[in-house]
């Protein structure tokens, strides 16, 4: 065995293992959520559904990210990139070829898993914090793909191309915002719980332990390359399917949306939500949403000063994000109920 | 039954005569969402942070300018409360934050939001809620679309209508020229050169022998320059962003490329362009302008510049006077505020649309003289004239007479 090898065993994961368990909320706390999440649009204004339906969306590309670093133990800075190919595939099938916009998701989903996958078969010759710096590049180009020449008489080039926004069907008497709100709650929960099936599942075992242990991982059997291209699929799949659903929402896409800073906030909410626990990801979401919107009206000039002193208390004060927070709520709730 | 009618019509006649006096009451007093007797609620939106926070700038001055307004005593008594949002020049963002100012803040109008992928983002939403989105700060050729988007009209000349202007130029004085186009990837520099090619029609592809294009990213623009000066072009259009702008112009002279150089307006600043790149550089350089140069000396005794720097020194005195974001954004709240005095005790959506599609041969203090704001129910670009100006010595010289080149969108 050589020396790099040997430093490759001892060394510890990039990732901390999170025990299967402990990835989710348990079924009594999600329903009365989801509850809450049913209900809550009834009571507030238009714009607020508005923002709860951006913190879902956000929420499930973080919850892609999450799969790929917390499931699976890979960096990724270039799901800016993913998000922006659903988007454009949603908008581009949407206007161009008046596809039903429902229809437009898997398509938008499956057209980022190819990229993904594709992108990851050679991408995943390098590790850690080389393949991030891949997936940075990835994201850097991304808008300037998009800007090109041949490509303006489908994506409306620099300028963007305006969306529709659908009403909802059968004349329910739901005006537009709550009808999307609901609908990206929906798809939002399905895929949330088929995120939690798959890490559950033969694959998402495996993807754990190329996470935990690489060699220890092939030695089982695990087709190490397989599954980390497998894993950066998916993710790119999901997120594509954000981008989608953004292009429905936003009702508007163009290059300068989906910059790096994109992929950037998304790392920052998986990080704030808790790396490896799949409900942080929609925490670290309304976390990269209203955040900046608190930092701006504390200070202007100094927002991003600001955002930086309040991520970095977040870090500083509990480093494991959201699932730390929870976790402190469990046993503090587990205590009261053992008193009683 | 004749008593019952007289009664009728006696009543009829009281509703009608109560129905015309409130009605003249009305009529004195109306007023949207965002007016009141004593406040008007603006919204604005700005990328104060990330890629363009450069732009900033401008929010910040029309802030001061309000404040200034509301010392004075508003406008027809009542104070501006100008709520301005940053949206990191992010479109989604664009879309949370106008939501956000119509539907939270209730604002009256949404004012001067920069940048057209931001404004193209929320002109949809705007125009279905019908609340106005006044005087864009882009140069996009776009927004004159009063048809379409009753809702949003434009400000500054549009790009395309400058280079326009230059082909016009060139077609007439020098009609066999060899002609390098530098311009930044972007809808910027792609409006620019699509109106330069429009203006040279036919001749454009015998006459453009190469177009050369840079992203914002570079750090230098130096080796496209040795290219240009290497295909012997004797005319130079130069659409660069102030930074590249300076890099040109002293690359040129370093090599000793002397072709006929046109700088589009968007860097034609003195103080941030051409003093960087030396001014015996920049000697004989064509560009065009609408707004006065602040750092150029012959504005030192112009009344309307001294008001300017009286603002500047009470109100916003940390302001860089270099920074041609500062003298836009005043001339912009000032034709804001004159769009209010216009509506009077009518502070409707409606009226701010009618009042704004309504200005005639208006003068602004950061106006070049001669330049007047026009529009009209069928012409959504307030500012459509520009003046040919060449690079003499320390200042800018104006020459030929003011011109106009409207483009519909």
């Amino acid at each position: 065995m050589s020396a790099a090898a040997e430093d490759a065993v001892t060394e510890a994961p990039a990732v901390e293992a999170v025990p299967k368990r402990a990835m989710t909320l348990g079924t009594g706390t999600s329903l009365v959520i989801l509850a809450a999440l049913l209900v809550t649009p009834i009571f507030v204004k238009n714009f607020v559904v508005f923002q709860m339906t951006m913190v879902m969306i956000y929420g499930i590309a973080v919850l892609a990210l999450n799969i790929l670093t917390g499931g699976s133990g890979q960096f990724s800075l270039g799901q800016s990139a993913f998000y922006a190919l659903g988007a454009y595939t949603s908008a581009v099938l949407m206007e161009v070829a008046n596809v039903n916009y429902a229809l437009t998701l898997p398509i938008a989903g499956l057209v980022s898993f190819g990229a993904g996958y594709l992108f990851g078969k050679p991408a995943l010759r390098l590790s850690g914090i080389y393949l991030a710096l891949a997936t940075f590049a990835l994201a850097v180009a991304m808008p300037q793909l998009l800007k090109l020449h041949f490509l303006e008489a489908w994506t409306g080039g620099v300028q963007g191309l305006t969306v529709m926004k659908p009403d909802a069907p059968f004349g329910l008497p739901i005006g537009q915002d709550k009808w999307l709100y609901y609908f990206t709650l929906a798809i939002s929960l399905a895929i949330y719980i088929g995120s939690i099936n798959l890490l559950r599942s033969r694959s998402g075992r495996a993807f754990m332990s190329i996470r935990d242990n690489e060699i220890a991982a092939s030695a089982m059997g695990v087709d190490v390359a397989q599954y980390k291209t497998l894993a950066f699929g998916v993710s790119a799949g999901i997120t594509g399917i954000a981008g989608g659903l953004s292009a429905i929402v936003v009702a508007f896409v163009a290059p300068d949306s989906y910059t790096i800073n994109l992929a950037i906030a998304l790392f920052l909410g998986m990080v704030v939500g808790g790396v490896g626990w799949l409900p942080g990801s929609f925490v670290g979401a309304a976390f990269i949403i209203f955040v900046p919107n608190i930092a701006e009206s504390i200070s202007k000039g100094l927002s991003g000063a600001v955002f930086g002193v309040l991520l970095f208390l977040v870090i500083f004060l509990v480093p494991h994000g959201a699932r730390q927070v929870a976790m402190v709520a469990q046993h503090l709730l587990g205590k009261l109920t053992k008193k009683n | 039954m004749p008593i019952a009618t007289s009664r009728l019509a006696i009543a009829s006649a009281a509703l009608i005569a109560f129905a015309a006096t409130s009605n003249g009451a009305l009529a004195q007093k109306k007023y949207d969402s965002g007016a009141t007797d004593t406040e008007i609620k603006i919204g604005n939106i700005m990328p104060y942070s990330g890629p363009a926070s450069a732009y900033g700038v401008i929010g910040k001055t029309e802030e001061a300018y309000f404040k200034k307004i509301n010392a004075e005593g508003g406008i027809n008594g009542r104070k501006i409360t100008f709520i301005s949002y940053d949206d990191t020049y992010s479109p989604p963002k664009t879309v949370e934050q106008a939501r956000k100012l119509v539907e939270s803040d209730e604002v009256l109008l949404v004012f001067n939001p920069l940048g057209t992928p931001p404004n193209s983002a929320i002109q949809k939403y705007l125009n279905s809620k019908k609340v106005p989105q006044l005087f864009v700060a882009t140069g996009a050729t776009k927004w004159n679309d009063p048809k379409n988007f009753p809702w949003t009209m434009g400000w500054q000349p549009n790009y395309q209508s400058e280079t326009q202007i230059y082909a016009k130029y060139i077609l007439k004085e020098k009609p066999n020229a060899k002609i390098a186009v530098l311009y930044q990837n972007d809808d910027y520099g792609k409006d620019y050169l699509k109106g330069f090619k429009d203006g040279l029609g036919a001749k454009a592809a015998s006459m453009i022998v190469i177009e050369e294009s840079y992203e914002v990213s570079e750090p230098t623009i130096d080796s496209h320059i040795v290219k240009m000066k290497s295909t012997g072009a004797d005319v130079f259009i130069n659409i660069t962003t102030p930074k590249f702008a300076a890099q040109a112009i002293k690359k040129n002279a370093e090599i000793g490329w002397k072709p006929l150089h046109f700088l589009n307006n968007v860097s034609a600043s003195i103080g941030s362009v051409i003093k960087p790149a030396g001014m015996e550089n920049a000697q004989d350089i064509i560009s065009s302008q609408y707004l006065k140069d602040p750092t150029d000396a012959q504005w030192k005794d112009d009344p309307g510049m001294k008001a300017w720097n009286a603002f500047l020194d009470k109100y916003y005195p940390e302001a860089n006077r270099a920074d041609a974001s500062v003298i836009f954004g005043y001339t912009v709240a000032q034709g804001l505020v004159h769009v209010l005095k216009a509506c009077g005790d009518d502070l409707t959506r409606e009226n701010v649309m009618k009042q704004a599609a309504n200005i005639k041969n208006l003068e602004l203090e950061g106006l070049l003289p001669g330049i007047k704001v026009n529009t009209s129910p069928t012409d959504f670009a307030p500012i459509s004239q520009v003046q040919l100006i060449k690079f003499k010595g320390e200042t800018w010289e104006r020459f030929g007479e003011i011109l106009s080149g409207d483009v519909g969108g």
